[in-house]
């Protein structure tokens, strides 16, 4: 082509330049700065402002916090430390009462020389909860997940280790009935067979079953009363239960405000809008104080169960209707698909309905749990010590009376680890399902 | 008062289902461990150490009722009670005794149905003020802003005082003590109102006390004691004389560390060998050993080494005995004699 024209062309290039570098404001950090920060004049301005404005506040904070003091036994004796280091008059934290008392922020008043039976209990809580979250791990280690919750009840509250065991026994044998027994009374009796039969197990068989066995063979932990619970581990404590149990009370709430039937679909209806129509601190209250009135004199029915069973119902009405959400958002014709299929009830809504109607709803039921975690320090006003009960009782004491804000920033971090993972982990969760549109 | 009819009924109810639980002595030591109900958190009179104890001048009319119903002031048995739970989880029997700075009214003893023990700290509702403004008297107050904790006696003391002096005030509604400290030196408010107990508690906590000052009006009573539920007066006399007891001790110059001696033989005093058992049955007619008061004095102290250990001058609180000192010092304690 070149041979061509080349006597008509006054110039013709004939080998490929270099590559030249892009032009300084066109690239690297100058290119991301102009376009993002000073995109124009009042993006500009704007820009200069904020970075003013946090600029002033870092400043003001940041060296609060840095050069915060470790150790010191109390607040007077940081103060004096303070002035020796940086001079009167100028404020900094005084980490140490973390270094005091993270004991009791993180176990409350769990025995020290038992601090591992909760490590321990928390460890098997990931363990059992990972291959839930996350579907590439073996699927054996599935096995370890039903037997979790006995497992931690028995490391946290210990005794004997026959009361967990016996209680576990009722769900074996109601598992049995299901299987073996509805082949000869029918899916109906199975079913109505299989709840009965584990009740009355546990009312009047349980507890003789487990102090006879714990008699004769006295294997276990020593008992740590729930009143000894405090500070993070109660908040865990309260709000897994809560979580876990929850979420399949929730569903069958609001399958059942679909159903057909009178009884269950009323029962669901009037259960879920009384609990979401009173505040939960209200349901608090019921629990430490109006119950009391109700039972037997003599009772002693644990304050922490009480809460966890209100922070259950609570959460699992607020899940049903999240959840129904979820099965109302799903195209009629994946119900009339089911149908086609000959799929009966259960089958259909479990292999067809429930895991879209799920998905849908990963977002609101993650939110409802952080909610549900973070509203564990209501906690405080019927007088558990939380980790903001236990703030406000290690200000009480004279080492440590006029600090403030350290014990809040350091509760706060540890709920904000917390929440935020939970709010990752919806969000890798609604990625990986994701199959749509791709 | 609508709450307070409220809770009566409520506490009515609760006796009416408590009416088996009307041997709280008996109860106490076959279960081997009291159940003492206090607060949450209050600087000096209830709160946890270092090591997850309860520590505190409240806690030790607990631990001092523990060793004498059970000779160990350890076995006890704290339920930490905020203002609204306490009176129910006294009334159902969920604690035996309540040692939670409640103060002595006619309506708590007569129409919430329990029975106050005696008074283990006079308090009165006081002013806390900065130095700048300049005040020296309650009365100069008129249109300041106050701090208040809501829902308390404070509240109504604090209307009536301003009314009848013809003073008009700002409140600033707060809900816990150490909020109001921030509160108070933000400048949120230019005073603040609670027990003076707290105050001087508060006060102490700060980076500069001598900035600010307690102004010198108490403007209500408010008598602090242990209660009981009504009905049962056999507990109710247990609770008073183990408070008598350690007020007397103190009379009488009995300690936790000369009360071993003491008690080994009778001495001269017959009312201090009256009261460590060295001569009568006094402990037998309570229903208790008949060391129990030394068990009380030796594990926990009297009243003067109880009040310097926890909220004395000694103390960052740094209370001066003022109206609870003894009554031959010109106090309000005075206990009744042992005879």
């Amino acid at each position: 082509m070149s041979e061509t024209h080349a006597h008509s062309a006054a110039y013709v290039r004939r080998e490929m330049l270099p590559q030249e570098a892009p032009p300084a404001l066109e690239t690297g950090a100058v290119k991301w700065l102009r376009e993002n920060l000073f995109s124009s004049w009042l993006n500009g301005i704007l820009t200069v402002v904020s970075l003013a404005f946090i600029w002033l506040v870092l400043s003001s904070i940041l060296p609060w916090v840095v050069q915060g003091i470790w150790n010191a036994e109390s607040l007077s004796e940081c103060r004096e430390i303070r002035d020796q280091l940086y001079g009167e008059g100028h404020e900094v934290a005084c980490w140490a009462v973390l270094g005091d008392r993270w004991r009791q922020l993180l176990f409350g008043f769990y025995p020290p020389e038992h601090y591992w039976r909760v490590v321990l209990a928390l460890v098997v809580f990931l363990a059992a909860i990972a291959p839930v979250l996350f579907e590439s791990l073996p699927r054996k280690m599935l096995i370890l997940t039903p037997l979790a919750p006995f497992i931690i009840f028995f490391l946290l509250w210990g005794g004997t280790i026959w009361g967990p065991l016996a209680v576990l026994l009722g769900f074996v044998i109601g598992w049995a009935i299901f299987t073996y027994g509805s082949p000869v009374v029918g899916n109906l009796g199975g079913t109505v067979l299989a709840i009965l039969v584990p009740i009355l197990y546990w009312l009047f068989i349980a507890g003789p079953i487990a102090s006879g066995l714990g008699a004769i063979l006295p294997i276990g932990l020593e008992f740590v009363a729930s009143d000894e619970f405090g500070g993070f581990m109660l908040s865990f404590v309260i709000g897994i239960a809560g979580i876990v149990l929850s979420l399949p009370i929730g569903i069958f709430l609001a399958l059942g405000r679909q159903s057909d039937l009178f009884i269950i679909n009323k029962f669901s209806v009037i259960f879920i809008e009384v609990i979401r129509g009173v505040p939960l601190i209200v349901w608090l209250f019921t629990a430490s104080l109006l119950l009391n009135y109700f039972l037997p004199p003599g009772t002693n029915f644990d304050l922490m169960l009480r809460v966890i069973i209100m922070v259950t119902l609570f959460s699992s009405a607020y899940i049903a209707e999240v959840i129904r959400g979820g099965l109302a958002a799903l195209p009629r014709g994946q119900y009339e698909g089911a149908d086609s299929l000959g799929l009966d009830y259960w089958q259909s809504m479990r292999l067809i309905i429930l895991p879209q109607a799920l998905k849908i709803s990963i977002p609101g039921i993650v939110s409802t749990f952080i909610g549900l975690f973070k509203d564990t320090t209501l906690v405080v006003f019927i007088g558990l010590l939380d980790p903001i009960g236990f703030s406000n009782a290690i200000r009480a004491s004279t080492e440590w009376n006029g600090i403030y804000w350290e014990l809040f920033i350091f509760i706060g971090l540890c709920f904000f680890v917390c929440c935020f993972g939970m709010s990752r982990y919806s969000q890798y969760l609604e990625r990986k399902l994701r199959t749509d549109h791709r | 008062m609508k709450r307070s009819v409220f809770l009566g009924t409520l506490a009515a109810a609760g006796l009416v289902a408590g009416v088996a639980s009307a041997q709280t002595l008996a109860d106490v030591q076959a279960r081997g461990e009291l159940n003492c109900g206090t607060s949450t958190g209050l600087a000096g009179f209830s709160f946890p150490d270092a090591n997850g104890e309860w520590q505190g001048f409240d806690v030790a009319i607990c631990r001092a009722v523990a060793a004498a119903v059970l000779g160990d002031a350890t076995a006890v048995s704290f339920t930490p009670l905020t203002t609204q739970t306490r009176f129910t989880a006294l009334a159902s029997g969920e604690v035996d005794v309540l040692a939670r700075n409640t103060t002595w009214t006619f309506s708590r003893d007569v129409d919430l149905q329990f029975e106050f023990t005696g008074v283990n700290y006079y308090d009165g509702q006081g002013f806390m003020a900065s130095r700048e403004l300049g005040v020296s008297s309650a009365l100069e107050l008129d249109g300041a802003t106050v701090c208040i904790q809501t829902g308390t006696t404070t509240e109504l003391n604090l209307a009536d005082y301003f009314a009848s002096n013809n003073m008009s005030y700002e409140p600033v509604p707060i809900e816990t003590n150490a909020e109001a400290q921030q509160q108070y030196l933000a400048g949120a408010c230019d005073v603040y109102t609670t027990d003076a107990s707290g105050l001087a508690a508060t006060r102490a906590t700060f980076e500069d006390p001598s900035a600010h000052v307690v102004l010198p009006e108490i403007i209500s009573k408010e008598p602090l004691g242990p209660l009981v539920r009504h009905g049962d007066s056999q507990w109710g006399d247990v609770v008073r004389w183990t408070l008598n007891a350690m007020i007397a001790a103190e009379e009488l110059g009995i300690t936790s560390a000369n009360v071993t001696d003491m008690a080994s033989a009778a001495g001269d005093n017959p009312e201090i060998n009256r009261l460590l058992g060295t001569e009568g049955e006094l402990g037998a007619m309570l229903g208790l050993e008949n060391d129990w008061a030394v068990n009380v004095i030796s594990q926990v102290g009297n009243y003067g080494e109880v009040f310097e250990r926890f909220i004395g001058e000694s103390t960052p609180i740094g209370l001066a005995r003022g109206l609870n000192a003894q009554w031959t010092d010109g106090g309000l304690l005075y206990s009744p004699p042992f005879r």
